[in-house]
């Protein structure tokens, strides 16, 4: 699937919640429900430092596609890493770096994205935009 | 209502007070905003928000310079506030009170002037484990820079400090002891005039950082007898980005400028430029003359109130929030030292705080979750944050209350 057909998957899902209460429900239900990350990979150097909760992201590309895991100690920050990988693991690193991120703004989440908020939603989504970049690199410079 | 005719109520009517803070009045995600960030900042009374308004629309031009009858009625109301400050926390001479933007910059100040002057290799500079950043970092990059050493004086379970530890660490090489006098993430009131008697017994010099302490309690710099008494307005009433830093005029004397430019100087040549007189020597540049003129507004505010009133209705409200979150069994109470001051750090078990804090903001409340710019402190508890109510005389027990209900919330959120 493409990266905005997911993305516009998410949106509609969103639209179906009349309150504030139903929308958090649904994310901390998919923040509890996120594979969650091999042990080995929460470690410092995948550590997202953010202000307010801890977040590990692990990326991994199989020369054509890049697949992400994820963790957070708080539930919340869970379920928007959760969107995050839906939205963006298995995709090759073009089509992330060409991506939008708009659909955030779109659910309601736009407090997430604050930078004073400091959750790691923005750094999550930078670091996934840097592994794309990186793993793109990577794949030229192996061509 | 008039800062005089609030002095013949007796006690604290919360209901009468909030009407003075226009934004007390507003709601947040459709509900009646509870204002419970007070350690972070406090909420403005409308007159010191008329007092900019007033300024800017009235008596706005650069102090000090003009002969003109604007420059000298602002710079008449500008060092009348110095004043009003000096008298607020006992200063012997208006001069010992040095305008700032803030209580970092006025840490930041001894840090670098009298920390160029003061301080060389294997000295040692003394803080305590419950800091907030600004009293942690400068004190890093002086201690960097010159070779020195930062010790840091540990703390008991309950979040008190610890004396005795504190009585051992005072060496032969501490040369500044940088202490809080109420802790942002714990409450904790430290005993400031013995920190200040003990360091001094020594011969050491000592930095009180009161960001937390003037707008809970009557401050007196004598008293303590500290050299440094550092402060935000924005944390009093008054606005952001001006805040002061009381230093005792043989020390501050004694210190080298901090920055250079106009209005520290008395006269500048290229070859060799003379340093003006106190406080001048120490303020550089076109001062933040407005915002000097609103902390005087929040000073002249809070005094009507009367400290001792609005510290006795804060006392009330930590009781009640305390008996409250006590009562809870999944609540647990992070610092509960002795005679705190009116803010509570608590954590819901199996919550993270980010989580408890968006469910909380969003019942309309404003608390404050994560470290609390005191991560040191919290790796030392082994924990990654907290949720912190923190309370101001316009607080009420209902507010507690409904933190209470989101709490209740939060427990059907994630439990």
């Amino acid at each position: 699937m493409k990266i905005e057909e997911t993305t516009s998957a998410i949106v509609s899902e969103f639209e179906n919640f009349d309150d504030w209460m139903d929308k958090y429900n649904y994310l901390i239900e998919l923040g509890k429900s996120l594979p969650l990350i091999d042990e080995k990979y929460k470690v410092e150097a995948n550590l997202i430092q953010g202000c307010q909760s801890r977040v590990w992201l692990h990326a991994e590309f199989d020369g054509n596609l890049i697949y992400f895991t994820a963790d957070s100690d708080a539930v919340i920050t869970k379920g928007i890493a959760n969107l995050l990988i839906r939205s963006f693991s298995g995709q090759t690193p073009q089509d992330i770096l060409d991506s939008s991120t708009d659909f955030l703004n779109d659910i309601g989440l736009t407090e997430h994205l604050s930078p004073t908020r400091s959750n790691g939603m923005l750094s999550m989504i930078k670091q996934i935009k840097m592994y794309a970049l990186a793993f793109k690199t990577k794949a030229a410079m192996g061509n | 209502m008039s800062p005089e005719l609030k002095t013949q109520i007796t006690g604290i009517d919360p209901e009468k007070i909030r009407i003075d803070f226009p934004i007390l009045g507003r709601k947040v995600h459709n509900k009646p905003l509870v204002y419970f960030d007070n350690a972070a900042t406090t909420q403005k009374p409308q007159v010191v928000i008329d007092a900019l308004v007033n300024y800017y629309t009235g008596l706005n031009s650069n102090v000090h310079r003009g002969v003109h009858y604007l420059s000298q009625q602002a710079t008449v109301a500008f060092e009348e506030v110095r004043q009003k400050i000096q008298r607020f926390v006992n200063a012997r001479f208006s001069h010992e009170i040095i305008y700032t933007r803030g209580c970092t910059e006025s840490i930041n100040l001894v840090a670098a002037s009298w920390g160029r002057a003061n301080i060389g290799p294997g000295d040692e500079i003394l803080i305590s484990g419950m800091e907030h950043h600004s009293n942690i970092v400068p004190w890093q990059m002086l201690c960097e820079e010159k070779g020195a050493a930062l010790k840091v004086c540990p703390l008991h379970p309950d979040g008190s400090l610890d004396m005795q530890a504190y009585a051992d660490m005072l060496g032969e090489k501490t040369r500044m002891v940088a202490i809080t006098h109420i802790s942002n993430t714990l409450g904790t009131v430290n005993p400031v005039k013995e920190i200040t008697r003990m360091a001094h017994e020594k011969g050491i010099t000592v930095l009180i950082d009161g960001a937390q302490a003037l707008s809970h309690m009557k401050v007196d710099v004598q008293d303590i007898g500290c050299d440094f008494y550092a402060f935000s307005a924005h944390k009093v009433y008054g606005p952001m980005g001006i805040g002061g830093l009381y230093g005792r005029e043989e020390v501050l004397n004694a210190m080298p400028p901090y920055q250079g430019g106009g209005e520290m100087i008395k006269n500048v040549t290229f070859e060799k430029t003379l340093y003006n007189e106190l406080p001048f020597k120490f303020e550089a540049g076109t001062p933040n003359v407005g915002d000097v003129i609103g902390f005087g507004a929040a000073i002249d505010y809070i005094s009507g109130i009367g400290l001792d009133q609005i510290g006795a209705w804060e006392h009330e409200l930590l009781a009640y929030a305390t008996e409250k979150l006590s009562a809870d069994p999944l609540v647990r109470i992070i610092g509960t030292a002795p005679g705190k001051a009116s803010l509570i750090s608590f954590l819901i078990n199996g919550i993270h705080p980010y989580d408890a804090g968006t469910i909380i903001d969003h019942m309309g409340i404003a608390v404050r979750t994560g470290t609390h710019c005191t991560q040191p402190l919290m790796d030392s508890l082994g924990i990654s944050g907290t949720i912190r109510a923190s309370f101001a005389f316009y607080n009420t027990k209902q507010e507690i209350d409904r933190l209470m209900e989101a709490i209740d919330k939060v427990k059907e959120f994630f439990l």
